[in-house]
């Protein structure tokens, strides 16, 4: 079936059509399970990444293991975002979708992807299906789209994908990777050495089959299509990687030197233990899968008391199961990682959403003081840094660090610089020489509260761990100096890890009418938008905590220099303006909460709870109508 | 120990010879006649037997009167989170086949709100020689009832006597697979208790022994009753259990003979309402362990992990 005229320009001269120059888009490919839209668009952000463009990709899943075919719960696919310079978050609507159903892009319409002026390539094929239902829902799907704003083109993958392949649902996806190469002006070699990458442990039939797809719809997008763009690379000459967060913190696992993972399968942070469990035994290390998420906390806790230090994954619900271990590991002062991949809550909430909602469990969770050290990456190379740091902060403080990352940096797949891993990086083998004689498990120096941990195997070091108060001796005490003396030490080490940190760099000039705090995930959603409300003439700026406890210094100083002080969360805070509010009242958001104790400036926030990422528009508008308030 | 090497010509002398008050730390704060310390006693003794080197023993505990016992040995120790003791006793062991663990839980700690950790922990058959103090009451908290209170048991919690039948830890203990090791003794029973927790320790695998046990404070007339009650306990004998000698076998009424590779016998046993069957009630040599798959990848060096990186790069690379 040809496209139809009224939608595309058949027969057009594809050497005469002129390219049009773009710094960067959005395109989503949509489909049933299974149709390899995956791996369709992460082909595709590798050869942009290696031309030399910026890439960010993030998957769509379905939230079923098994929906029925064509329902907006079977909706998978991927969102690619691609630019000449760097790309840091996930953009605003769709430039472009091609859709392998006309269900599919329903499901993305209610969650705001698209806006009118979205180009819609959607698989015709459903046009003359026998079934008649599906004839006409086809129909019906092109004038709604078409009564969106949405620009509909036809496109005969089936037909076309059937003229190289008997089984076109098995190929249709590098069809439509050829297509998009066309489209933004991709070169087709680099495109063919990707796909032998991807195949690369098929037959080299396999390989020949889907080089063939591909240069099919390479061809058909050059012949048919009357849009064709052009998005001039301005990075490369760098060795780069790309992966997503989970991945990067599993290789960061690998990298500083830890041995043991141990952790419970939960959404979203379960495929970091994955990929973790594919490569850790090579390097010396194991993946121990616990009976529940306390039990995988509490084989940590006893893995890095006889040893390296461990890491625990979890999220939301299994972070609340651990309050008692995490307890447990502050007041026996044992170097632990844990890592919160957060996601919707509370309670089960919405497990494969974004959220930042846990920053306030981890900080303040536990019953009793439990002061902590708490990272959070905000890239997705940082999910990769960060653990090799956290490793070591908790080893030299004695302490347990959290890294707190999301569902947007576990999914959300970024190029970035090969790291060059170094020894140094590992954790130092198992101290077991002769423990010093006379010198206590809980030596606090009383100026960083820091003291040197006895590891079973050292003679002479023999003392009890326990949950219970205990003097520097490590025996139980309930004297109320003795009490007060622990906590203190415990306490003092956050100030002695505070003074290492630096203020942090401020996006922007350092003074001005808004600054936007951040932290996570966010970042580069929120610098995107500081980058366009400057260039609207609006004296923004923001400034991306990395450090949420301690915090990094001088904040309170910084604040000031701004007339106005906004956070930009995911996660719940009270409309400022809702009627049923009070201001004493209004709940804030929990970064908001946590600063305006610490600084006593009058800090607001700009936060929701929709479970996706944030969107630069939004932060944008956000900006607008508080800098604006006349305008808004 | 000192002793002669198969050359008897060269003494073989230790760097350090270890006596039992090279174990011994502190005075025990549990009740007077509390069966907790003639535990104490007996595994203070096995390390000696043994020449444990106390800095290469861990006693890993819970919450509980019986989870104080790490306090009282001059080991390493870790007294933990109620019920939690195994998660953390198997955490040690993972990556350190060179130490010795024991864990030491009670009724409430290791059958009730650890029961969880209880089952996997027997799946697991990791190298831990376990000692379930089984007082069937809560004493830190002053006489709750617990899992193993008989039926009518008077407790603040019950006052009018509770209302279920006891959980059995040996008939679930048995019915879990990959059980290697479980046994039963009592605390009033010094050379039956030592000659237990030795097999239980030289046993390669998960050893569970269930200790009757005395609680003097909180049910005088139950202990009183226990250890004078001879119809109602029987030794198990054979040649591959638990050896015991003729003066603590002659403690016993009655006696049978028992082979501790017959699970349904054991299972049999564990079952018996009328009779409480002390001695090897099963073991199984050959049971998978997962300590020895924790420590079979130990000691990678930095130039295999530096490779292993740059593989898993070059397969993100772009």
């Amino acid at each position: 079936m040809q496209p139809q005229p009224t939608t595309t320009a058949p027969g057009a001269n594809p050497v005469q059509r002129s390219r049009k120059s773009i710094s960067q888009h959005i395109v989503e490919i949509v489909s049933d399970s299974g149709e390899g839209a995956q791996k369709a668009g992460q082909s595709f952000g590798a050869i942009c990444a290696k031309m030399g463009n910026g890439v960010w990709t993030v998957e769509i899943i379905p939230s079923d293991i098994q929906p029925p075919p064509r329902t907006k719960e079977s909706t998978s696919g991927i969102r690619i975002r691609i630019g000449s310079g760097v790309i840091t978050n996930a953009g605003d609507e769709a430039d472009i979708v091609i859709a392998f159903n006309e269900i599919a892009p329903y499901s993305r319409i209610e969650q705001d992807a698209y806006q009118p002026g979205t180009k819609i390539l959607l698989e015709s094929m459903w046009a003359t299906h026998d079934d008649e239902e599906v004839r006409e829902n086809y129909t019906r799907a092109i004038t709604d789209f078409k009564k969106l704003g949405f620009d509909v083109y036809e496109v005969p993958m089936q037909e076309e994908c059937l003229k190289l392949v008997p089984d076109a649902r098995r190929g249709k996806n590098m069809w439509v990777l050829g297509l998009l190469c066309q489209l933004y002006n991709r070169d087709i070699e680099i495109a063919a050495d990707q796909i032998r990458h991807t195949f690369r442990k098929k037959t080299q039939n396999v390989i020949d089959v889907n080089l063939q797809l591909l240069q099919g719809g390479f061809d058909w997008a050059g012949q048919h299509l009357d849009f064709l763009y052009d998005l001039p690379p301005t990075l490369g000459g760098i060795d780069q990687v790309v992966m997503n967060g989970n991945e990067a913190l599993s290789l960061g696992i690998i990298a500083s030197g830890i041995e043991v993972c141990s952790m419970y399968p939960i959404t979203p942070a379960t495929s970091t233990s994955h990929h973790l469990a594919e490569c850790f035994e090579r390097a010396g290390g194991l993946v121990h899968q616990a009976e529940d998420e306390i039990a995988a906390i509490g084989f940590a806790i006893g893995s890095s008391y006889s040893g390296k230090p461990a890491v625990t994954i979890t999220s939301g619900p299994g972070l609340a199961l651990k309050t008692e271990f995490i307890g447990l590991a502050v007041m026996a002062e044992m170097p632990l990682v844990i890592i919160n991949v957060q996601r919707g809550g509370p309670s089960t909430g919405m497990p494969t959403k974004i959220e930042q909602s846990d920053l306030l469990a981890v900080l303040y969770g536990q019953p009793g003081d439990t002061p902590k050290i708490v990272l959070a990456p905000s890239t997705i190379e940082e999910c990769f840094q960060f653990v090799i740091l956290a490793r070591q902060i908790a080893e030299a403080f004695r302490t347990p660090v959290f890294i707190l990352t999301d569902s947007n940096l576990a999914t959300g797949v970024q190029p970035f610089a090969r790291p060059k891993p170094r020894k140094e990086w590992f954790a130092p083998p198992v101290d077991q020489s002769p423990w010093p004689q006379g010198l206590n498990p809980y030596e606090w120096d009383s100026s960083n509260g820091i003291s040197k941990r006895p590891i079973p195997g050292q003679r002479g070091g023999e003392f009890t761990v326990t949950g219970l108060n205990h003097n520097k001796e490590g025996k139980v005490s309930y004297l109320p100096e003795v009490n007060q003396r622990s906590s203190t030490m415990r306490s003092r080490k956050l100030a002695a890890f505070a003074k290492t940190l630096k203020p942090p760099q401020v996006y922007g000039e350092d003074h001005g009418d808004l600054l936007i705090v951040g932290w996570g995930s966010t970042r580069g959603a929120i610098e995107e938008a500081v980058d366009r409300a400057r260039a609207e003439g609006i004296a923004v700026s923001s400034v991306h905590l990395r450090f949420m406890s301690p915090f990094e210094p001088d904040l309170a100083k910084l604040f000031k220099n701004f007339k106005k002080v906004i956070t930009a969360e995911i996660n719940y805070s009270d409309p400022v303006d809702d009627e049923f509010i009070a201001p004493e009242h209004r709940r804030y958001a929990q970064l908001a909460w946590v600063l305006r104790a610490r600084t006593l400036v009058d800090i607001g926030c700009f936060s929701n709870v929709h479970g996706q990422p944030m969107r630069p528009n939004s932060i944008l508008n956000a900006i607008r109508s508080i800098t604006q308030p006349q305008n808004a | 120990m000192y002793g002669l090497k198969p050359d008897p010509c060269v003494l073989e002398v230790p760097d350090k010879y270890y006596s039992t008050g090279d174990y011994e730390k502190g005075v025990a704060r549990w009740c007077p006649g509390c069966g907790d310390h003639s535990v104490l006693s007996a595994v203070q003794k096995l390390c000696q037997e043994k020449q444990l080197p106390p800095e290469k023993t861990v006693f890993v505990s819970g919450i509980g009167c019986s989870s104080r016992f790490p306090h009282y040995m001059k080991t390493y120790g870790f007294h933990g989170l109620h019920g939690r003791a195994f998660p953390v006793a198997e955490g040690v062991k993972f990556r350190r086949p060179d130490l010795n663990v024991f864990v030491v839980t009670g009724d409430g700690d290791c059958l009730s709100i650890g029961a969880g950790h209880w089952i996997h922990s027997i799946r697991y058959n990791m190298n831990l020689t376990v000692l379930l103090f089984d007082n069937q009451i809560y004493g830190m908290t002053k006489k709750q009832t617990s899992p193993t209170s008989p039926m009518g048991t008077i407790s603040n919690t019950h006052p009018h006597g509770s209302v279920l039948p006891p959980i059995n830890p040996i008939q679930t203990t048995l019915g879990v697979s990959n059980v290697s090791f479980v046994a039963q003794t009592a605390d009033w029973l010094p050379g039956h208790l030592y000659a237990t927790i030795k097999a239980a320790h030289e046993h390669q695998g998960f050893s569970f022994v269930k200790i009757m046990m005395r609680c003097t404070k909180f049910l005088p007339e139950e202990a009183k009753k226990m250890v004078g009650d001879k119809e109602h306990m029987t030794l198990l004998q054979h040649s591959d259990g638990i050896e015991v000698d003729m003066a603590t076998a002659n403690l016993f009424k009655h006696t049978v003979q028992h082979d501790p590779a017959d699970i349904h016998q054991a299972r049999a046993y564990s079952e018996d309402p009328e009779m409480s069957y002390l001695g090897l009630y099963y073991r199984d040599k050959t049971a998978p362990r997962y300590d020895l798959y924790g420590a079979h990848n130990l000691g990678a060096t930095s130039e295999q992990k530096l490779k292993v990186l740059e593989e898993e790069f070059d397969k993100f690379a772009v």
